[in-house]
């Protein structure tokens, strides 16, 4: 078991794309780090420079205190799930997961002992004379994990094990891994595209977009207070709403009604003219079903809902609205960044599953202002987040202990100086 | 083979495609054993069976007359087809490995060079071959033949043996790195397992190319020392000068075929046997 230090990790590739950008992450010794994003982010490239079967083009890694950049793959002494399990198809499911004891030359009796010690954890104990041809795809699975826990590795690797099965498996499996994990204690760097993987699994959430970190933090902490757009858009199911809205001194003018936003949520507004607010579908509620204790930290608003979905526990309604054009054109290029198409502008609201609101007709919608988030349009940068930060009154951001803001735009951490009247330009 | 599935008519069809296949197929080689047991008068009745079933004619190319030309022969043909089939093999499966693993300049270029050369006419090359071979003394003995069969047999297994080597997921290897292994442990216990398949394909292609030689057999050799059995069959002589071997070399094709049946029904389960199946997900 050992920490895991990355530091300015790079990855440029022989044509020139450059896939990993100036990475810095310590894992502690038996954390769970998960490392997300939409595809072609760089996560796996990372989590294979990290095993070591991909060259590390700048900067440095550590595995314990060692430095293990020049290693072969063999001396890092990691084991790797992979996506596709990669499984010896001529061994039987014992010699599979006896494969890493074999190479190191570990004596029969501790090799039986130890592969029957895994078997019994992942309960392969009938499968161990089965070739992996004759498995299913979650016992395939199992083996897969069988052989990575096998040996005392310093870490495990995962490389988004949990695609290539069913939803149903899935979920089993994600339990049974963060059981595992949390019994093994091992230092754990897990990779995944899925956020309900990323979301239950992880003691901490690495989110990357084209090579670069976003944030390190906490679920929690990722959930409610997301750095940028990005973040804010790709955490969450449904997503974050976003809404335009032009300031008009403390005033925020929105296709939904004029708005304040209390104290504890506002930022710094000053020679901004458009906002982008973010609100997850639960800050919404019916109005009628909101009770008076709360009612006034938020605003009510009449909207059109045009389609219901009744889920049994809560509803989601469906609220189309008219958006600036260039305020549309930047949300549809987020979400073509995380691997989803923006057919329309619209708010996704989470009622109460008791709510009677009918399809098509105006409605009273509350929402709770407490929850909202102010965003940069241009830099993505949630205004609100920084504020807090500044105040002092938010969780600051484990991990990236440099307190490095990734937005892409340049000059965020000096907006007060930002010209003003940069309205977004028709794009 | 599920066969349960097929109705009944469609079952009776593929019955009667397969008899009239195998027929087809087997018919001269039925015709060649029937020959194999006949007297020497019985050759020219064109009856499909012999009159009279005698085994004159095996006595005479494994005891008679014939013996000394048919055994020594035998025995060049199954060392010197071993030996080129081993060597081709082993060197095939080098190259066809790099070829598919490694990305290095003049890949391409090998490729095609065997091709090149599989293309080339055998004939063409034999006669300055004779010429070179008696001056480097290399006329009449095995390595003489071991080489110019390696010409034959070296680029089917190259390209045979690298695109079997492509189907193996490359992830295989990989896992077996990180579990451990060096390179050349990830090449013996998990790539050599999965090409065996793949390597005794191309085996036994390569014993059969060299097995069947006649054109390098027949030029390259002079005397027992290195005459494979094909190049033999026609030395043989009939009783006197006016009859034809026809017996005995009837009797000598069938004992030439009992190794090459033999070696397919050896090596039908490996080949048969899935190749990579249950490596990854599927």
């Amino acid at each position: 078991m050992a920490a895991i230090t990355l530091k300015d990790i790079n990855k440029r590739y022989g044509d020139g794309f450059h896939a990993v950008k100036d990475v810095n992450l310590d894992i502690a010794d038996g954390e769970f780090v998960i490392l997300v994003g939409p595809s072609g982010c760089g996560k796996s490239t990372l989590l294979r420079m990290i095993v070591g079967l991909e060259d590390i083009t700048s900067g440095e890694l550590r595995i314990g205190d060692q430095r293990v950049n020049e290693k072969a793959p063999r001396d890092r002494n990691l084991s790797m799930v992979f996506q596709n399990y990669a499984l010896y198809p001529h061994l039987t499911v014992y010699e599979n997961i006896a494969f890493p004891l074999r190479l190191s030359k570990t004596p029969d009796k501790e090799v039986d002992e130890r592969v029957r010690r895994a078997a019994d954890l992942l309960e392969l104990n009938e499968h161990l004379d089965r070739k992996p041809a004759n498995l299913s795809g979650g016992q395939r699975q199992r083996v897969a994990m069988g052989r990575a826990i096998v040996r005392e590795a310093q870490a495990f690797l995962f490389d988004e094990p949990l695609s290539n099965l069913d939803a149903k498996l899935r979920g089993q499996m994600r339990t049974e891994i963060s059981r595992l994990q949390k019994r093994l204690g091992i230092t754990t760097v897990y990779v995944t595209h899925d956020q309900v993987e990323a979301m239950t699994l992880g003691d901490r959430v690495v989110v990357l977009r084209r090579g670069v970190v976003q944030q390190v933090a906490t679920p929690r902490e990722l959930y409610e207070n997301p750095v940028n757009l990005f973040v804010a858009g790709f955490i969450g199911s449904p997503p974050m709403n976003f809404i335009s809205a032009t300031v008009s001194g403390d005033r925020l003018h929105t296709p939904f009604g004029e708005w304040t936003l209390p104290a504890s949520r506002s930022a710094d507004l000053r020679g901004r003219e458009v906002v982008l607010l973010g609100a997850r579908p639960e800050a919404f509620e019916d109005a009628s079903v909101v009770s008076d204790t709360v009612r006034d930290h938020g605003v009510v608003f009449d909207a059109t809902i045009d389609v219901i979905e009744w889920l049994g526990n809560e509803q989601y309604a469906y609220v189309p609205y008219e958006a600036p054009e260039d305020i549309r054109a930047q949300l549809a290029e987020l979400e073509r960044e995380l691997d989803s198409e923006a057919l329309r502008t619209q708010l996704v609201v989470a009622l109460d599953a008791s709510s009677r609101i009918p399809e098509g007709t105006p409605a009273s919608l509350w929402l709770d202002l407490r929850r909202v988030h102010v965003f940069d349009p241009e830099t993505g940068e949630n205004l609100t987040v920084s504020a807090l930060a500044e105040r002092g009154e938010a969780e600051p951001n484990q991990g990236a202990g440099d307190g490095r803001r990734p937005a892409p735009g340049p000059g965020t951490t000096d907006r007060t100086t930002t010209e003003p009247g940069e309205a977004p330009a028709a794009s | 083979m599920d066969e349960g599935q097929l109705s009944r008519g469609t079952k009776a069809w593929w019955w009667v495609a397969g008899v009239v296949v195998i027929v087809y197929a087997l018919f001269p080689v039925a015709w060649i054993v029937s020959l194999s047991f006949k007297t020497p008068s019985d050759l020219a009745t064109g009856n499909f069976l012999p009159t009279n079933w005698v085994w004159d004619n095996y006595d005479n190319i494994l005891a008679g007359d014939a013996q000394e030309l048919f055994l020594s022969a035998l025995r060049n043909s199954v060392g010197i087809s071993l030996i080129a089939t081993f060597i081709s093999v082993v060197l095939a499966t080098f190259c066809a490995y790099a070829i598919a693993r490694l990305d290095f300049p003049g890949k391409r270029l090998i490729l095609t060079t065997a091709l090149a050369v599989a293309i080339f006419p055998v004939i063409s090359i034999v006669t300055p071959l004779f010429n070179l071979w008696r001056n480097i003394g290399l006329y009449d003995t095995w390595p003489g033949l071991i080489i110019p069969y390696l010409s034959l047999t070296l680029p089917i297994s190259i390209w045979t043996l690298s695109a079997f080597f492509r189907q193996i997921p490359w992830e295989l290897e990989q896992a077996a790195q990180v579990d451990g292994a060096t390179t050349w442990q990830a090449f013996r216990k998990v790539i050599v397992p999965l090409a065996t398949p793949g390597v005794f394909t191309t085996a036994i292609i390569s014993f059969f190319i060299a097995w069947n030689d006649f054109v390098y057999g027949i030029s390259l050799t002079s005397t027992e020392a290195a005459r494979p059995v094909p190049a033999a069959l026609a030395f043989f002589t009939g009783a006197s000068q006016f009859e034809e071997p026809t017996g005995a070399i009837a009797a000598a094709a069938v004992v030439v075929t009992i190794p090459v049946v033999i070696l397919v029904l050896l090596f039908q389960r490996r080949i048969v046997s899935g190749l990579t199946q249950g490596a990854v997900k599927g």
